[in-house]
């Protein structure tokens, strides 16, 4: 089934996912079109990171269906390679390689997945460091940079693939709040050059600001979601509001 | 040269600081050989204890029930009983069970001599130790972080040799050359099975000589050197392999 | 959003921990004592079934000499007792040495701890056994002085060794503020020492020190090599006594290895209980 910009790039419906008895997510469906960005907003243990994990195969699901540009994630017949060509993902613990330096991390996955020239992926990766506001910092290893700059160079080694589609697992989380800044205007930027994001976070000023659509899970289903104004002013769900006024 | 080792036949002559080992040329020959002997056994016995503690730590993740059953005991029999007693069992035990070989002389010999013994005995040994110390290493690989390369469409080869191999290594480091400095010290043990190592040999010079302060002093200073030089090469290595940014 | 301290959760980022100072750990489990005896009782119905109807039984010579060996393993473990005693004395003091503000203490410490330390075991033995005197006068008697002493403070050295990384370790594991604390309070560095620093440290000290007597007590068979009358040498004995028959070999040294066993497991557990319970965080 071939693809075309018009139809949804992610397409999320009615997904089941359990952990052996516990069910996490109870009939999940969303759409995400080219160049969205979408927010994914809930309470601990409500299933967001989980979805998203779905999305990128990190997670089988046990009923529904993911398409990404229209490759069938949950087939037990996917492509891996061709789906992480698509999508990229930034986890919350930004999980650098702790022995290759910033350049090396960025440029390992090009060569070594993408099988390009190592000259013509080291320029690619630098001028992703540059873009990520980290020139300079090229050759230092990841116990020599902060937390944010680590997250920038975590979101850069995702870029070096080139994917339609980012994924982001709460990746401010586990910041300082002065670093937590650099590394949404850094989201902030990739979300203005038409990339598609999916976010999962708890920054609801950034959701405010930047999102095309949100979405609020509880207990594993989506309770209620709309573009940031109407969501954010006029939540109708009462579990919606409560969630909102305990952190706004 | 022989004028530098008959300066000691003097010093004998003058002081009476026996040191028969440099200034003739038969002991220094047998002492010499001696350290060769440690050196040697102490190089086999490191070489097969790692391939063993590859090859334990392998099977130790086996779906197998019995197999792990069969390396946890291994390891635990091996770690908790006196080497000594672990050789005799080898060599008396074990090695009266083999079946004799003929030698030139038409007598019968034991299949495998004490060397072979020491060896496999030491080998065993200090291999228990080493399948907890690399599956610990291997343990020690987040499982983030290879979800990170398996997001970054890296296939399963790719990501033990790039990227959990060199981390496991690393944290593995300090415990191998403890290990490594132990073996070389439980080297000695293979005087009671009569393996020509170094003690055995400055045993040897000392009840011809009746020096025996002197060949004590000498090995406990050979001993101290060889260790010593053994503990600064392992931490130059160390250090070599340190990733920038952590550790203590 | 809350602050939180930059601290990894990738354990092979964190500081590389050093191994325990002795390298060894031992952890015993109750099947495994099983197999030993098992070991035991299945090569002793081997031999048995080998046994013409000339010599005893397997089990019979076993039985025969059990109450001699036994008494050489407690003998074993007071010679482990008494080492461990004398080189945790010295160890404690040598310890202290390195911690010592006194330059030349601290080198002489530390040069002393690393040279016992580098030694292997059996040489050490060696060196206690021909360079201590057979006999000393003490009040113008000539007192022997006895194989297994000498032995004992053989191997009380590499101990001494042991507990003074030990001793070290532990101080050094303790927060900076401690010293600080008691020094704001007005506490002489002697009085810091002994009231704050060295209780709390009792704890820290308590798993690798068991460690180290569990290593010692297995070590106490080296001695038999240097000719002290303890449970591998009357093995080897009694088992000259019982004609040298090959098929002894495994079941008597299995029943050394189960002995060992039962004395090691328990502290191996009580040894796993204290480190539990006295889990250093941080």
């Amino acid at each position: 089934m071939t693809w075309t910009d018009d139809q949804p790039m992610v397409s999320i419906r009615d997904v089941y996912k359990s952990f052996g008895d516990l069910e996490v997510l109870k009939g999940v469906s969303l759409d995400v079109m080219k160049g969205e960005v979408i927010c994914i907003i809930g309470p601990s243990g409500s299933g967001k990171s989980t979805l998203i994990r779905c999305v990128n195969a990190l997670n089988d699901i046990q009923k529904g269906s993911i398409l990404v540009e229209g490759l069938e994630v949950n087939s037990p017949d996917l492509n891996k390679l061709e789906l992480r060509k698509k999508v990229g993902m930034v986890f919350q613990q930004y999980n650098l390689f702790p022995h290759k330096t910033a350049i090396e991390n960025v440029m390992m996955a090009p060569i070594r997945v993408l099988k390009q020239d190592r000259v013509k992926a080291e320029a690619a990766a630098r001028v992703l460091i540059k873009k990520v506001r980290l020139e300079g910092k090229e050759d230092a290893y990841p116990g020599e940079l902060s937390g944010g700059q680590q997250q920038r160079v975590a979101i850069a080694r995702s870029l070096a693939m080139t994917p339609d589609v980012m994924l982001f697992d709460e990746v401010t989380a586990a910041l300082d709040p002065e670093t937590v800044g650099e590394v949404l205007q850094t989201i902030k930027d990739l979300a203005e050059d038409g990339i598609t994001c999916i976010l999962v976070t708890h920054e609801m000023g950034f959701a405010r600001e930047v999102a095309d659509h949100i979405y609020f899970t509880d207990g594993g289903v989506i309770v209620e979601h709309g573009p940031p104004k109407s969501f954010f002013n006029k939540a109708k769900d009462p579990r919606t509001k409560e969630f909102l006024s305990q952190i706004l | 040269m022989e004028n530098f080792f008959d300066w000691f036949r003097i010093l004998y002559e003058e002081t009476g600081i026996n040191l028969p080992f440099l200034y003739d040329v038969y002991d220094r020959a047998r002492l010499l050989n001696g350290f060769l002997m440690t050196v040697k056994l102490s190089m086999v016995c490191l070489f097969f204890s790692v391939i063993i503690g590859i090859i334990g730590a392998w099977l130790q993740g086996s779906s197998f029930k019995w197999t792990r059953r069969i390396v946890n005991g291994y390891i635990q029999i091996f770690r908790n009983t006196p080497p000594l007693v672990q050789l005799y069992f080898f060599y008396f035990a074990i090695g009266t069970l083999l079946p004799t070989v003929e030698t030139d002389w038409g007598g019968q010999a034991p299949m495998l001599g004490s060397f072979a013994w020491a060896a496999i005995s030491l080998s065993f040994f200090a291999g228990a130790f080493n399948v907890e110390i690399f599956r610990s290493g291997i343990e020690a690989v987040p499982k983030s972080t290879v979800e990170a390369a398996e997001s970054l469409g890296f296939n399963r080869l790719q990501i033990y040799r790039d990227i959990a191999l060199p981390l496991a290594f690393r944290v593995c480091l300090p415990a191998l050359n403890n290990n490594l400095v132990n073996l070389v010290k439980t080297t000695t043990l293979a005087y009671a099975i009569a393996v020509p190592e170094m003690l055995y040999e400055a045993n040897q010079i000392w009840s011809d000589n009746v020096n025996v302060t002197e060949m004590m002093l000498f090995l406990l200073v050979a001993y101290f050197v060889l260790v010593g030089i053994l503990v600064w090469a392992m931490n130059s290595w160390e250090q070599a392999m340190k990733i920038p940014g952590y550790g203590s | 959003m809350s602050q939180r301290p930059y601290q990894s959760d990738l354990a092979v980022l964190n500081p590389i921990k050093r191994s325990s100072v002795t390298g060894f750990d031992l952890r015993l489990k109750p099947w495994q004592g099983g197999v030993i005896l098992a070991a035991c009782l299945l090569t002793s119905g081997v031999s048995f079934a080998q046994t013409d109807s000339t010599e005893i039984s397997v089990f019979e010579a076993l039985l025969r000499w059990m109450p001699l060996l036994s008494k050489g393993f407690i003998f074993n473990i007071v010679i482990s007792i008494l080492a461990m005693s004398i080189g945790t004395v010295a160890g404690v003091a040598w310890g202290l040495g390195q911690i010592s503000t006194n330059v030349l203490l601290r080198k002489i410490s530390w040069f002393v701890t690393q040279f016992f330390r580098n030694s292997p075991w059996l040489v050490l033995l060696f060196f206690a056994m021909f360079l201590l005197p057979f006999e000393i006068s003490v009040l113008g008697f000539a007192v022997p002085f006895p194989d297994w002493l000498k032995a004992t403070i053989g191997l009380s050295l590499p101990v001494m060794a042991n507990v003074s990384e030990v001793v070290r370790g532990a101080v050094n594991s303790l927060p900076h503020g401690q010293w600080e604390a008691a020094e704001s309070l007005g506490y002489t560095r002697r009085q810091t020492l002994w009231l704050v620093i060295l209780p709390q440290c009792v704890k820290r000290m308590m798993p690798p020190w068991m460690n180290l007597y569990a290593i010692l007590t297995m070590a106490t068979v080296l001695a038999s090599i240097v000719g002290v009358s303890e449970i591998m040498t009357l093995t080897g004995r009694a088992l000259a006594a019982e004609g040298g028959r090959t098929d002894l070999l495994a079941p008597f040294y299995s029943f050394v290895l189960l002995l060992f066993f039962i004395y090691c497991y328990p502290i191996a557990r009580w040894t796993v209980h204290l480190e539990q319970k006295f889990a250093v965080k941080g």
